[in-house]
Protein backbone atom coordinates (compact mmCIF):
# COMPACT_ATOMS: atom_id res chain seq x y z
CA UNK A 1 0.00 0.00 0.00
CA UNK A 2 2.47 2.16 1.35
CA UNK A 3 4.93 2.53 -1.72
CA UNK A 4 2.54 3.71 -4.70
CA UNK A 5 1.32 5.95 -2.15
CA UNK A 6 4.54 7.62 -1.70
CA UNK A 7 4.54 9.15 -5.30
CA UNK A 8 4.00 12.79 -5.34
CA UNK A 9 0.52 12.12 -7.03
CA UNK A 10 -0.71 9.49 -4.47
CA UNK A 11 0.35 11.75 -1.99
CA UNK A 12 -1.74 14.50 -3.04
CA UNK A 13 -4.79 12.50 -4.09
CA UNK A 14 -4.51 10.72 -1.11
CA UNK A 15 -4.58 14.06 1.28
CA UNK A 16 -6.90 16.17 -0.64
CA UNK A 17 -9.34 13.18 -0.31
CA UNK A 18 -8.80 13.26 3.43
CA UNK A 19 -9.56 16.83 3.90
CA UNK A 20 -12.84 16.84 1.78
CA UNK A 21 -14.34 13.91 3.50
CA UNK A 22 -13.09 15.60 6.57
CA UNK A 23 -14.72 18.68 5.83
CA UNK A 24 -17.87 17.24 4.63
CA UNK A 25 -18.01 15.21 8.18
CA UNK A 26 -16.88 18.07 10.10
CA UNK A 27 -19.33 20.91 7.88
CA UNK A 28 -21.02 22.22 10.88
CA UNK A 29 -17.81 22.93 12.65
CA UNK A 30 -15.83 24.12 9.96
CA UNK A 31 -18.33 26.37 8.74
CA UNK A 32 -21.45 26.77 11.38
CA UNK A 33 -23.16 29.35 9.46
CA UNK A 34 -26.14 27.96 7.77
CA UNK A 35 -25.28 28.05 3.96
CA UNK A 36 -29.09 28.89 3.60
CA UNK A 37 -29.02 31.85 6.01
CA UNK A 38 -28.76 35.39 4.79
CA UNK A 39 -25.83 36.61 6.79
CA UNK A 40 -24.26 39.70 5.16
CA UNK A 41 -25.22 42.55 2.52
CA UNK A 42 -25.62 40.57 -0.77
CA UNK A 43 -22.46 40.54 -3.04
CA UNK A 44 -19.64 41.25 -1.02
CA UNK A 45 -16.14 40.69 -2.33
CA UNK A 46 -13.98 38.42 -0.03
CA UNK A 47 -13.14 39.57 2.75
CA UNK A 48 -12.29 38.92 6.75
CA UNK A 49 -15.95 38.10 7.35
CA UNK A 50 -16.88 36.22 4.79
CA UNK A 51 -13.75 34.68 3.07
CA UNK A 52 -15.03 33.70 -0.20
CA UNK A 53 -17.82 36.57 0.09
CA UNK A 54 -21.66 36.86 -0.15
CA UNK A 55 -24.21 35.73 -2.65
CA UNK A 56 -27.00 37.71 -4.02
CA UNK A 57 -28.98 37.20 -1.19
CA UNK A 58 -25.75 37.49 1.54
CA UNK A 59 -25.30 34.09 2.19
CA UNK A 60 -21.94 32.80 2.69
CA UNK A 61 -20.12 31.48 -0.08
CA UNK A 62 -17.93 29.41 2.01
CA UNK A 63 -20.46 28.03 4.27
CA UNK A 64 -22.11 27.07 0.92
CA UNK A 65 -19.29 25.30 -0.28
CA UNK A 66 -18.46 23.04 2.68
CA UNK A 67 -21.70 22.07 3.11
CA UNK A 68 -22.08 21.23 -0.52
CA UNK A 69 -19.27 19.25 -0.66
CA UNK A 70 -21.03 17.44 2.30
CA UNK A 71 -23.76 16.68 -0.37
CA UNK A 72 -21.71 16.31 -3.17
CA UNK A 73 -19.66 13.59 -1.39
CA UNK A 74 -23.24 11.87 0.27
CA UNK A 75 -24.72 11.05 -3.25
CA UNK A 76 -21.23 10.08 -4.58
CA UNK A 77 -20.83 7.63 -1.31
CA UNK A 78 -24.46 6.32 -1.33
CA UNK A 79 -23.70 5.80 -5.42
CA UNK A 80 -20.89 4.36 -5.49
CA UNK A 81 -22.51 1.42 -2.03
CA UNK A 82 -25.50 0.91 -5.05
CA UNK A 83 -23.14 0.65 -7.85
CA UNK A 84 -20.31 -1.65 -5.87
CA UNK A 85 -22.28 -3.86 -4.51
CA UNK A 86 -24.51 -4.48 -8.22
CA UNK A 87 -21.05 -4.38 -10.03
CA UNK A 88 -19.38 -6.93 -7.75
CA UNK A 89 -22.17 -8.84 -7.82
CA UNK A 90 -22.61 -9.18 -11.35
CA UNK A 91 -18.77 -8.69 -12.17
CA UNK A 92 -18.05 -12.32 -9.64
CA UNK A 93 -20.76 -14.15 -10.62
CA UNK A 94 -20.30 -13.60 -14.34
CA UNK A 95 -16.36 -14.36 -14.27
CA UNK A 96 -17.04 -17.36 -12.31
CA UNK A 97 -19.59 -19.11 -13.56
CA UNK A 98 -18.95 -18.24 -17.16
CA UNK A 99 -20.77 -19.69 -20.10
CA UNK A 100 -24.39 -18.68 -20.75
CA UNK A 101 -24.53 -17.22 -17.07
CA UNK A 102 -21.83 -14.94 -18.51
CA UNK A 103 -23.27 -14.39 -21.71
CA UNK A 104 -26.34 -12.80 -20.45
CA UNK A 105 -24.77 -10.42 -17.73
CA UNK A 106 -22.24 -9.15 -20.04
CA UNK A 107 -24.82 -8.26 -22.74
CA UNK A 108 -27.25 -7.07 -19.89
CA UNK A 109 -23.91 -4.40 -18.76
CA UNK A 110 -23.17 -3.73 -22.39
CA UNK A 111 -26.78 -2.40 -22.55
CA UNK A 112 -26.64 -0.47 -19.04
CA UNK A 113 -23.78 0.83 -20.32
CA UNK A 114 -24.83 2.51 -23.23
CA UNK A 115 -27.36 4.83 -20.89
CA UNK A 116 -26.64 8.10 -21.45
CA UNK A 117 -26.49 8.79 -17.50
CA UNK A 118 -26.89 12.62 -17.61
CA UNK A 119 -30.13 12.58 -19.91
CA UNK A 120 -32.09 9.52 -17.98
CA UNK A 121 -31.34 12.02 -14.53
CA UNK A 122 -32.51 14.61 -16.20
CA UNK A 123 -36.15 13.04 -17.22
CA UNK A 124 -35.94 11.33 -13.97
CA UNK A 125 -36.21 14.23 -12.34
CA UNK A 126 -38.49 16.31 -14.70
CA UNK A 127 -40.98 13.35 -14.30
CA UNK A 128 -40.11 13.11 -10.48
CA UNK A 129 -39.43 16.01 -8.83
CA UNK A 130 -36.28 17.34 -7.52
CA UNK A 131 -34.60 15.32 -4.92
CA UNK A 132 -31.23 13.83 -3.68
CA UNK A 133 -32.75 9.57 -3.73
CA UNK A 134 -33.74 9.82 -7.11
CA UNK A 135 -30.65 11.21 -7.93
CA UNK A 136 -28.81 8.25 -5.67
CA UNK A 137 -30.94 5.90 -7.41
CA UNK A 138 -30.68 6.98 -11.06
CA UNK A 139 -26.55 7.29 -11.61
CA UNK A 140 -26.61 4.19 -8.91
CA UNK A 141 -28.38 1.70 -10.97
CA UNK A 142 -26.80 3.00 -14.12
CA UNK A 143 -23.19 3.39 -13.13
CA UNK A 144 -22.08 -0.34 -12.01
CA UNK A 145 -20.62 -1.48 -15.32
CA UNK A 146 -17.13 -0.62 -15.19
CA UNK A 147 -17.25 -1.94 -11.69
CA UNK A 148 -18.72 -5.27 -13.03
CA UNK A 149 -16.10 -5.51 -16.14
CA UNK A 150 -13.01 -5.18 -13.79
CA UNK A 151 -14.88 -7.50 -11.27
CA UNK A 152 -15.60 -10.21 -14.00
CA UNK A 153 -11.89 -9.82 -15.32
CA UNK A 154 -10.29 -10.59 -12.13
CA UNK A 155 -12.78 -12.94 -10.98
CA UNK A 156 -11.83 -14.50 -14.50
CA UNK A 157 -8.05 -15.00 -13.78
CA UNK A 158 -8.29 -15.94 -9.93
CA UNK A 159 -10.76 -18.63 -10.62
CA UNK A 160 -8.36 -20.86 -12.41
CA UNK A 161 -5.51 -20.55 -9.53
CA UNK A 162 -4.61 -23.20 -7.36
CA UNK A 163 -5.77 -21.63 -4.15
CA UNK A 164 -9.46 -21.78 -5.53
CA UNK A 165 -9.25 -25.60 -6.88
CA UNK A 166 -7.62 -26.30 -3.08
CA UNK A 167 -11.02 -24.71 -1.54
CA UNK A 168 -13.24 -26.28 -3.97
CA UNK A 169 -11.15 -29.60 -3.23
CA UNK A 170 -11.42 -29.27 0.53
CA UNK A 171 -15.43 -29.05 -0.17
CA UNK A 172 -15.91 -25.21 0.05
CA UNK A 173 -19.24 -24.07 -2.02
CA UNK A 174 -19.52 -21.75 -4.47
CA UNK A 175 -20.66 -18.63 -2.62
CA UNK A 176 -17.94 -19.07 0.17
CA UNK A 177 -15.24 -19.56 -2.88
CA UNK A 178 -16.57 -16.23 -4.38
CA UNK A 179 -16.91 -14.70 -0.81
CA UNK A 180 -13.67 -15.47 0.73
CA UNK A 181 -11.35 -16.57 -1.70
CA UNK A 182 -11.89 -15.01 -5.21
CA UNK A 183 -13.51 -11.35 -4.37
CA UNK A 184 -10.65 -10.16 -1.45
CA UNK A 185 -8.26 -10.59 -4.34
CA UNK A 186 -10.17 -9.06 -6.73
CA UNK A 187 -11.10 -5.54 -4.42
CA UNK A 188 -8.18 -4.16 -5.09
CA UNK A 189 -8.43 -3.60 -8.55
CA UNK A 190 -11.63 -2.92 -8.51
CA UNK A 191 -11.12 -0.27 -6.01
CA UNK A 192 -9.40 1.79 -9.09
CA UNK A 193 -12.53 2.04 -11.21
CA UNK A 194 -14.13 2.56 -8.11
CA UNK A 195 -12.60 5.56 -7.61
CA UNK A 196 -12.46 7.08 -10.78
CA UNK A 197 -16.35 6.30 -11.01
CA UNK A 198 -16.97 8.10 -7.60
CA UNK A 199 -15.35 11.38 -9.40
CA UNK A 200 -17.15 10.99 -12.48
CA UNK A 201 -20.47 10.81 -10.68
CA UNK A 202 -19.74 13.76 -8.43
CA UNK A 203 -18.87 15.90 -12.03
CA UNK A 204 -22.52 14.52 -12.94
CA UNK A 205 -24.10 15.29 -9.97
CA UNK A 206 -22.93 19.00 -9.77
CA UNK A 207 -24.18 19.10 -13.59
CA UNK A 208 -27.36 18.19 -12.85
CA UNK A 209 -27.11 20.74 -9.99
CA UNK A 210 -25.82 23.53 -12.32
CA UNK A 211 -28.76 23.23 -15.14
CA UNK A 212 -30.88 23.83 -11.96
CA UNK A 213 -32.44 20.49 -11.29
CA UNK A 214 -30.45 19.78 -7.75
CA UNK A 215 -32.85 19.32 -4.11
CA UNK A 216 -33.33 22.88 -3.29
CA UNK A 217 -33.65 21.36 0.29
CA UNK A 218 -29.58 20.78 0.70
CA UNK A 219 -26.90 23.29 -0.54
CA UNK A 220 -24.78 21.82 -3.63
CA UNK A 221 -21.83 23.03 -5.62
CA UNK A 222 -23.86 22.50 -9.13
CA UNK A 223 -26.47 25.20 -7.47
CA UNK A 224 -23.63 27.34 -6.66
CA UNK A 225 -22.34 27.45 -9.77
CA UNK A 226 -26.01 27.57 -11.45
CA UNK A 227 -26.44 30.93 -8.77
CA UNK A 228 -23.39 32.46 -9.79
CA UNK A 229 -23.60 32.13 -13.64
CA UNK A 230 -26.73 34.90 -13.27
CA UNK A 231 -24.40 36.95 -11.47
CA UNK A 232 -21.22 36.36 -13.68
CA UNK A 233 -20.52 40.22 -14.46
CA UNK A 234 -20.57 41.66 -10.87
CA UNK A 235 -19.46 38.47 -8.74
CA UNK A 236 -16.04 36.51 -9.64
CA UNK A 237 -15.79 34.88 -5.97
CA UNK A 238 -19.62 33.28 -6.44
CA UNK A 239 -17.57 31.43 -9.46
CA UNK A 240 -14.59 30.82 -8.66
CA UNK A 241 -14.05 29.04 -5.42
CA UNK A 242 -17.23 26.41 -5.32
CA UNK A 243 -16.07 25.17 -8.91
CA UNK A 244 -12.24 25.02 -7.81
CA UNK A 245 -13.61 23.07 -4.42
CA UNK A 246 -15.41 20.54 -6.89
CA UNK A 247 -11.85 20.47 -9.23
CA UNK A 248 -10.22 19.67 -5.78
CA UNK A 249 -12.67 16.75 -5.05
CA UNK A 250 -12.21 15.50 -8.63
CA UNK A 251 -8.40 15.45 -8.80
CA UNK A 252 -8.14 14.03 -5.59
CA UNK A 253 -10.00 11.19 -6.71
CA UNK A 254 -8.11 10.87 -10.00
CA UNK A 255 -5.19 11.34 -8.54
CA UNK A 256 -6.12 8.47 -5.89
CA UNK A 257 -7.58 6.19 -8.47
CA UNK A 258 -3.91 6.52 -10.13
CA UNK A 259 -1.85 5.41 -7.91
CA UNK A 260 -4.31 2.68 -7.09
CA UNK A 261 -3.85 1.04 -10.24
CA UNK A 262 0.11 1.89 -9.81
CA UNK A 263 -0.38 -0.56 -7.09
CA UNK A 264 -2.80 -3.03 -8.66
CA UNK A 265 -0.77 -2.98 -12.20
CA UNK A 266 2.97 -2.42 -10.98
CA UNK A 267 3.76 -3.03 -14.53
CA UNK A 268 2.48 -0.30 -15.64
CA UNK A 269 3.28 2.18 -12.11
CA UNK A 270 4.39 5.48 -13.02
CA UNK A 271 2.98 5.64 -16.58
CA UNK A 272 -0.50 6.40 -16.18
CA UNK A 273 -0.13 9.25 -14.65
CA UNK B 1 -13.34 -7.39 -42.73
CA UNK B 2 -15.51 -9.56 -43.43
CA UNK B 3 -19.58 -9.18 -44.61
CA UNK B 4 -20.96 -11.69 -41.96
CA UNK B 5 -18.92 -9.60 -39.22
CA UNK B 6 -20.75 -6.18 -40.33
CA UNK B 7 -23.94 -7.46 -40.22
CA UNK B 8 -23.34 -9.13 -37.20
CA UNK B 9 -22.46 -6.55 -35.54
CA UNK B 10 -25.08 -4.79 -36.87
CA UNK B 11 -27.53 -7.34 -35.54
CA UNK B 12 -26.04 -6.45 -31.99
CA UNK B 13 -27.78 -2.75 -32.46
CA UNK B 14 -31.32 -4.10 -32.03
CA UNK B 15 -30.76 -5.56 -28.12
CA UNK B 16 -29.45 -1.97 -27.21
CA UNK B 17 -31.64 -0.39 -29.13
CA UNK B 18 -34.42 -2.13 -27.47
CA UNK B 19 -32.66 -1.66 -23.84
CA UNK B 20 -32.80 1.82 -24.08
CA UNK B 21 -36.68 1.95 -25.64
CA UNK B 22 -37.42 -0.15 -22.27
CA UNK B 23 -35.96 1.69 -20.36
CA UNK B 24 -37.45 5.38 -21.89
CA UNK B 25 -40.85 3.26 -21.36
CA UNK B 26 -40.59 2.22 -17.74
CA UNK B 27 -39.59 5.42 -16.66
CA UNK B 28 -42.55 6.87 -18.21
CA UNK B 29 -44.90 4.42 -16.67
CA UNK B 30 -43.15 4.43 -13.16
CA UNK B 31 -43.47 8.23 -13.23
CA UNK B 32 -46.48 9.22 -10.61
CA UNK B 33 -49.49 10.11 -12.16
CA UNK B 34 -51.32 8.83 -15.02
CA UNK B 35 -48.62 8.23 -17.87
CA UNK B 36 -50.59 10.59 -20.25
CA UNK B 37 -49.69 13.45 -18.17
CA UNK B 38 -46.20 12.84 -19.15
CA UNK B 39 -46.73 12.73 -22.68
CA UNK B 40 -48.89 15.52 -23.22
CA UNK B 41 -48.58 17.71 -20.40
CA UNK B 42 -50.50 19.42 -17.25
CA UNK B 43 -52.46 21.55 -19.14
CA UNK B 44 -54.11 20.03 -22.34
CA UNK B 45 -57.82 19.23 -22.55
CA UNK B 46 -60.07 15.83 -22.26
CA UNK B 47 -60.05 15.63 -26.45
CA UNK B 48 -56.07 15.90 -26.89
CA UNK B 49 -55.80 13.48 -23.83
CA UNK B 50 -57.42 11.36 -25.44
CA UNK B 51 -56.29 11.64 -28.86
CA UNK B 52 -52.49 11.36 -27.14
CA UNK B 53 -54.31 8.13 -25.32
CA UNK B 54 -55.19 6.57 -28.81
CA UNK B 55 -51.79 7.50 -30.33
CA UNK B 56 -49.58 5.80 -27.96
CA UNK B 57 -52.51 2.96 -26.96
CA UNK B 58 -52.20 3.62 -23.53
CA UNK B 59 -55.45 1.71 -23.01
CA UNK B 60 -53.95 -1.49 -24.14
CA UNK B 61 -52.43 -3.68 -22.26
CA UNK B 62 -48.70 -3.09 -20.99
CA UNK B 63 -46.88 -5.10 -23.42
CA UNK B 64 -48.84 -3.60 -26.50
CA UNK B 65 -48.11 -0.11 -25.39
CA UNK B 66 -44.00 -0.49 -25.37
CA UNK B 67 -44.74 -1.70 -29.08
CA UNK B 68 -46.63 0.84 -30.15
CA UNK B 69 -44.20 3.28 -28.50
CA UNK B 70 -41.38 1.03 -29.91
CA UNK B 71 -43.16 1.38 -33.50
CA UNK B 72 -43.93 5.13 -33.30
CA UNK B 73 -39.80 5.98 -32.47
CA UNK B 74 -38.52 4.07 -35.04
CA UNK B 75 -40.62 5.76 -36.98
CA UNK B 76 -39.18 8.99 -35.73
CA UNK B 77 -42.58 10.19 -34.46
CA UNK B 78 -42.03 11.28 -30.76
CA UNK B 79 -44.93 12.97 -29.93
CA UNK B 80 -45.74 16.54 -29.90
CA UNK B 81 -44.11 19.14 -28.08
CA UNK B 82 -46.58 20.91 -26.03
CA UNK B 83 -44.55 23.95 -25.56
CA UNK B 84 -44.01 24.67 -29.65
CA UNK B 85 -46.76 22.90 -30.59
CA UNK B 86 -44.96 20.93 -33.09
CA UNK B 87 -43.47 17.14 -34.01
CA UNK B 88 -40.56 16.55 -31.50
CA UNK B 89 -38.84 15.38 -34.26
CA UNK B 90 -38.57 18.61 -36.32
CA UNK B 91 -37.85 20.98 -32.83
CA UNK B 92 -34.72 18.57 -31.87
CA UNK B 93 -33.39 18.61 -35.59
CA UNK B 94 -33.49 22.39 -35.31
CA UNK B 95 -31.02 22.47 -33.18
CA UNK B 96 -28.55 19.38 -33.80
CA UNK B 97 -26.71 21.07 -36.08
CA UNK B 98 -25.39 23.63 -33.83
CA UNK B 99 -24.57 21.43 -31.24
CA UNK B 100 -22.86 19.37 -33.72
CA UNK B 101 -20.61 21.84 -34.67
CA UNK B 102 -19.66 22.38 -30.93
CA UNK B 103 -18.82 18.95 -30.55
CA UNK B 104 -17.27 18.09 -33.87
CA UNK B 105 -15.15 21.01 -33.74
CA UNK B 106 -14.03 20.17 -30.01
CA UNK B 107 -13.32 16.58 -30.95
CA UNK B 108 -10.96 17.41 -33.88
CA UNK B 109 -9.27 19.93 -32.16
CA UNK B 110 -8.96 17.42 -28.89
CA UNK B 111 -7.69 14.57 -31.02
CA UNK B 112 -4.99 16.52 -33.01
CA UNK B 113 -3.49 18.33 -30.02
CA UNK B 114 -4.13 15.23 -27.47
CA UNK B 115 -1.84 12.84 -30.01
CA UNK B 116 0.42 15.16 -30.99
CA UNK B 117 1.05 16.15 -26.64
CA UNK B 118 0.81 12.48 -25.87
CA UNK B 119 3.42 11.22 -28.84
CA UNK B 120 5.67 14.12 -27.41
CA UNK B 121 5.45 13.32 -23.87
CA UNK B 122 5.92 9.71 -24.53
CA UNK B 123 9.13 10.62 -26.62
CA UNK B 124 10.20 13.02 -23.46
CA UNK B 125 9.13 10.31 -20.70
CA UNK B 126 10.00 11.70 -17.16
CA UNK B 127 11.89 15.19 -18.49
CA UNK B 128 10.02 18.33 -17.74
CA UNK B 129 8.13 18.64 -20.94
CA UNK B 130 6.23 15.30 -20.09
CA UNK B 131 5.98 16.18 -16.38
CA UNK B 132 4.07 19.67 -17.16
CA UNK B 133 2.15 18.00 -20.02
CA UNK B 134 0.86 14.97 -17.49
CA UNK B 135 0.06 17.79 -14.74
CA UNK B 136 -1.81 19.75 -17.33
CA UNK B 137 -3.75 16.72 -18.41
CA UNK B 138 -4.87 15.83 -14.95
CA UNK B 139 -6.06 19.44 -13.80
CA UNK B 140 -7.91 19.04 -17.25
CA UNK B 141 -9.78 15.84 -17.18
CA UNK B 142 -10.52 16.91 -13.49
CA UNK B 143 -11.95 20.42 -13.76
CA UNK B 144 -15.55 20.58 -14.35
CA UNK B 145 -16.38 21.76 -17.88
CA UNK B 146 -19.09 24.35 -16.66
CA UNK B 147 -16.83 25.97 -14.46
CA UNK B 148 -14.15 26.08 -16.72
CA UNK B 149 -17.00 28.03 -19.36
CA UNK B 150 -17.40 30.41 -16.76
CA UNK B 151 -13.86 31.20 -16.17
CA UNK B 152 -13.21 31.53 -19.50
CA UNK B 153 -16.32 34.01 -20.02
CA UNK B 154 -15.07 35.86 -17.04
CA UNK B 155 -11.50 36.26 -18.34
CA UNK B 156 -11.01 35.64 -22.25
CA UNK B 157 -14.88 37.26 -22.82
CA UNK B 158 -15.47 39.35 -19.90
CA UNK B 159 -12.45 40.26 -19.01
CA UNK B 160 -10.18 41.04 -22.22
CA UNK B 161 -12.99 41.62 -24.55
CA UNK B 162 -11.41 39.19 -27.09
CA UNK B 163 -14.33 36.85 -27.34
CA UNK B 164 -18.18 36.97 -27.29
CA UNK B 165 -19.94 36.43 -24.15
CA UNK B 166 -22.78 34.89 -25.56
CA UNK B 167 -25.03 33.18 -28.37
CA UNK B 168 -23.51 32.14 -32.11
CA UNK B 169 -23.70 35.30 -34.01
CA UNK B 170 -23.42 38.71 -33.39
CA UNK B 171 -27.13 40.20 -33.10
CA UNK B 172 -26.28 43.58 -33.70
CA UNK B 173 -25.41 42.84 -37.21
CA UNK B 174 -26.01 40.63 -39.83
CA UNK B 175 -23.41 39.15 -42.03
CA UNK B 176 -23.38 37.15 -45.28
CA UNK B 177 -20.99 34.89 -46.79
CA UNK B 178 -17.43 35.00 -45.64
CA UNK B 179 -18.50 37.74 -43.39
CA UNK B 180 -21.25 35.23 -41.40
CA UNK B 181 -18.80 32.39 -41.40
CA UNK B 182 -15.83 34.09 -39.64
CA UNK B 183 -18.54 35.92 -36.93
CA UNK B 184 -19.71 31.92 -36.39
CA UNK B 185 -16.15 30.49 -35.80
CA UNK B 186 -15.59 33.46 -33.44
CA UNK B 187 -18.52 32.63 -31.31
CA UNK B 188 -17.37 28.91 -31.42
CA UNK B 189 -13.84 29.30 -30.41
CA UNK B 190 -14.23 29.61 -26.67
CA UNK B 191 -16.91 27.23 -26.00
CA UNK B 192 -15.37 24.55 -28.39
CA UNK B 193 -12.09 25.38 -26.50
CA UNK B 194 -13.55 24.88 -23.12
CA UNK B 195 -15.64 21.40 -24.24
CA UNK B 196 -12.29 20.03 -25.85
CA UNK B 197 -9.99 20.44 -22.77
CA UNK B 198 -11.37 18.02 -20.95
CA UNK B 199 -11.33 14.98 -24.26
CA UNK B 200 -7.75 16.73 -24.58
CA UNK B 201 -6.80 15.50 -21.07
CA UNK B 202 -7.98 12.41 -21.69
CA UNK B 203 -6.81 11.58 -25.11
CA UNK B 204 -3.55 13.51 -24.09
CA UNK B 205 -2.74 10.75 -21.14
CA UNK B 206 -4.22 7.48 -23.45
CA UNK B 207 -1.86 8.54 -26.17
CA UNK B 208 0.99 8.78 -23.65
CA UNK B 209 0.30 5.75 -21.69
CA UNK B 210 -0.44 3.44 -25.12
CA UNK B 211 3.08 4.70 -26.71
CA UNK B 212 5.10 4.18 -23.89
CA UNK B 213 3.73 0.87 -23.76
CA UNK B 214 4.68 -0.06 -27.14
CA UNK B 215 7.50 1.29 -26.96
CA UNK B 216 8.54 -1.38 -24.82
CA UNK B 217 7.35 -4.29 -27.35
CA UNK B 218 9.38 -6.99 -28.88
CA UNK B 219 8.93 -5.46 -32.42
CA UNK B 220 10.18 -1.74 -31.66
CA UNK B 221 13.18 -3.46 -29.89
CA UNK B 222 13.99 -5.18 -33.41
CA UNK B 223 12.70 -1.75 -35.50
CA UNK B 224 15.66 -0.09 -32.70
CA UNK B 225 18.11 -3.00 -33.59
CA UNK B 226 17.44 -3.08 -37.31
CA UNK B 227 18.72 0.84 -36.86
CA UNK B 228 15.77 2.48 -37.99
CA UNK B 229 15.61 6.51 -36.83
CA UNK B 230 13.84 7.48 -33.97
CA UNK B 231 11.03 9.03 -35.92
CA UNK B 232 10.53 5.46 -38.03
CA UNK B 233 10.04 3.74 -34.64
CA UNK B 234 7.88 6.13 -32.90
CA UNK B 235 5.33 6.06 -36.39
CA UNK B 236 5.76 1.89 -35.80
CA UNK B 237 3.96 2.64 -32.07
CA UNK B 238 1.67 5.04 -33.55
CA UNK B 239 -0.75 2.89 -35.04
CA UNK B 240 -1.60 0.32 -32.15
CA UNK B 241 -1.37 3.42 -29.57
CA UNK B 242 -4.44 4.68 -31.70
CA UNK B 243 -6.17 1.74 -30.63
CA UNK B 244 -7.19 2.80 -27.08
CA UNK B 245 -7.97 6.82 -28.33
CA UNK B 246 -10.63 5.10 -30.71
CA UNK B 247 -12.06 3.43 -27.79
CA UNK B 248 -12.54 6.11 -25.85
CA UNK B 249 -14.05 8.45 -28.41
CA UNK B 250 -16.31 5.85 -28.83
CA UNK B 251 -17.13 4.92 -25.18
CA UNK B 252 -17.13 8.98 -24.01
CA UNK B 253 -19.58 10.98 -27.03
CA UNK B 254 -22.40 10.39 -24.02
CA UNK B 255 -20.06 12.46 -22.16
CA UNK B 256 -19.31 14.80 -24.57
CA UNK B 257 -22.96 15.45 -25.48
CA UNK B 258 -23.09 16.15 -21.54
CA UNK B 259 -20.41 18.61 -21.47
CA UNK B 260 -21.51 19.99 -24.61
CA UNK B 261 -25.36 20.75 -23.06
CA UNK B 262 -23.22 22.43 -19.92
CA UNK B 263 -21.31 24.50 -22.05
CA UNK B 264 -23.90 25.56 -24.03
CA UNK B 265 -25.74 27.25 -20.81
CA UNK B 266 -23.13 29.09 -20.00
CA UNK B 267 -22.26 30.37 -23.36
CA UNK B 268 -26.01 30.52 -24.84
CA UNK B 269 -25.35 28.52 -27.64
CA UNK B 270 -28.30 27.64 -29.20
CA UNK B 271 -28.30 24.19 -29.54
CA UNK B 272 -29.25 21.12 -27.49
CA UNK B 273 -28.30 22.75 -24.23
CA UNK B 274 -30.91 25.35 -24.61
CA UNK B 275 -33.47 23.17 -25.61
CA UNK B 276 -32.85 21.00 -22.75
CA UNK B 277 -32.44 23.72 -20.17
CA UNK B 278 -36.02 25.38 -21.46
CA UNK B 279 -38.00 21.88 -21.61
CA UNK B 280 -36.79 21.39 -17.98
CA UNK B 281 -38.44 25.15 -16.78
CA UNK B 282 -41.36 23.90 -19.11
CA UNK B 283 -41.68 20.64 -17.93
CA UNK B 284 -41.46 19.72 -21.96
CA UNK B 285 -41.03 15.41 -21.11
CA UNK B 286 -41.46 14.55 -24.44
CA UNK B 287 -38.40 16.56 -25.67
CA UNK B 288 -36.25 15.73 -22.89
CA UNK B 289 -37.24 12.14 -23.85
CA UNK B 290 -36.52 12.87 -27.31
CA UNK B 291 -32.83 14.03 -26.48
CA UNK B 292 -32.31 11.11 -24.05
CA UNK B 293 -33.37 8.37 -27.09
CA UNK B 294 -30.88 10.81 -29.04
CA UNK B 295 -28.03 10.71 -27.22
CA UNK B 296 -28.55 7.01 -26.60
CA UNK B 297 -28.92 5.96 -30.78
CA UNK B 298 -25.68 8.34 -30.74
CA UNK B 299 -24.08 6.16 -28.37
CA UNK B 300 -24.83 3.60 -29.96
CA UNK B 301 -24.28 4.31 -33.36
CA UNK B 302 -20.60 5.15 -32.36
CA UNK B 303 -19.55 2.16 -30.81
CA UNK B 304 -20.41 0.06 -33.65
CA UNK B 305 -18.28 2.78 -35.86
CA UNK B 306 -15.71 2.63 -32.95
CA UNK B 307 -15.69 -1.42 -33.74
CA UNK B 308 -15.27 -1.16 -37.12
CA UNK B 309 -12.47 1.09 -36.78
CA UNK B 310 -11.21 -1.16 -34.47
CA UNK B 311 -10.90 -4.14 -36.73
CA UNK B 312 -9.33 -1.38 -39.41
CA UNK B 313 -6.45 -0.16 -37.44
CA UNK B 314 -5.62 -3.79 -35.84
CA UNK B 315 -6.04 -6.84 -38.41
CA UNK B 316 -5.52 -8.77 -36.03
CA UNK B 317 -8.87 -8.20 -34.91
CA UNK B 318 -10.97 -10.54 -36.59
CA UNK B 319 -14.01 -11.42 -34.13
CA UNK B 320 -15.08 -14.62 -35.54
Amino acid sequence: MSSALRTPGGVLGFTLTLVFIALALLAHVVAPTDPFASVGSPLTPPSRAHTFGTDDLGRDVFSGIVHGTRTSLTVAFAVIAIASGLGIAVGAVAGYLGGSVDDVLMRGTEAVQIVPRFFLAVIVIALFGPGLDRVVFVLGVTSWPAIARVVRAETLSLARREFVDAAHALGARTPRILLRHVLPNAVPTALVVISLSAASVILLEAGLGFIGLGDPRSISLGYLANNAQRFLRVAWWMTVFPGAALALVVLGLNLLGDALSDLANPRRSGRTA
Amino acid sequence: MSGRYLVRRLAQVVPAAAAILITAFVVIHIAPGDPVLALAGQHGDAAYYALIRAKFGLDRPLPEQLLVYAANVARGDLGVSYVHGRPVASVVLERLPATLLLMMTALIASSIVGIALGVGAARRVDRPADLIVRIAALVGYATPSFWLAQIAALTLALGTGWFPVQGITDARQVWTGWRYAADVIHHLALPALVLAINELALTTRLVRTGVLECLATDYIRTARAKGLPERSVVRHAFRNALLPVVTVIGGRIGMLFTGAVLVETVFAWPGLGQLLLSSIQTRDVPILLALFLLVSLAVILTNVVTDLAYVWLDPRIRYE
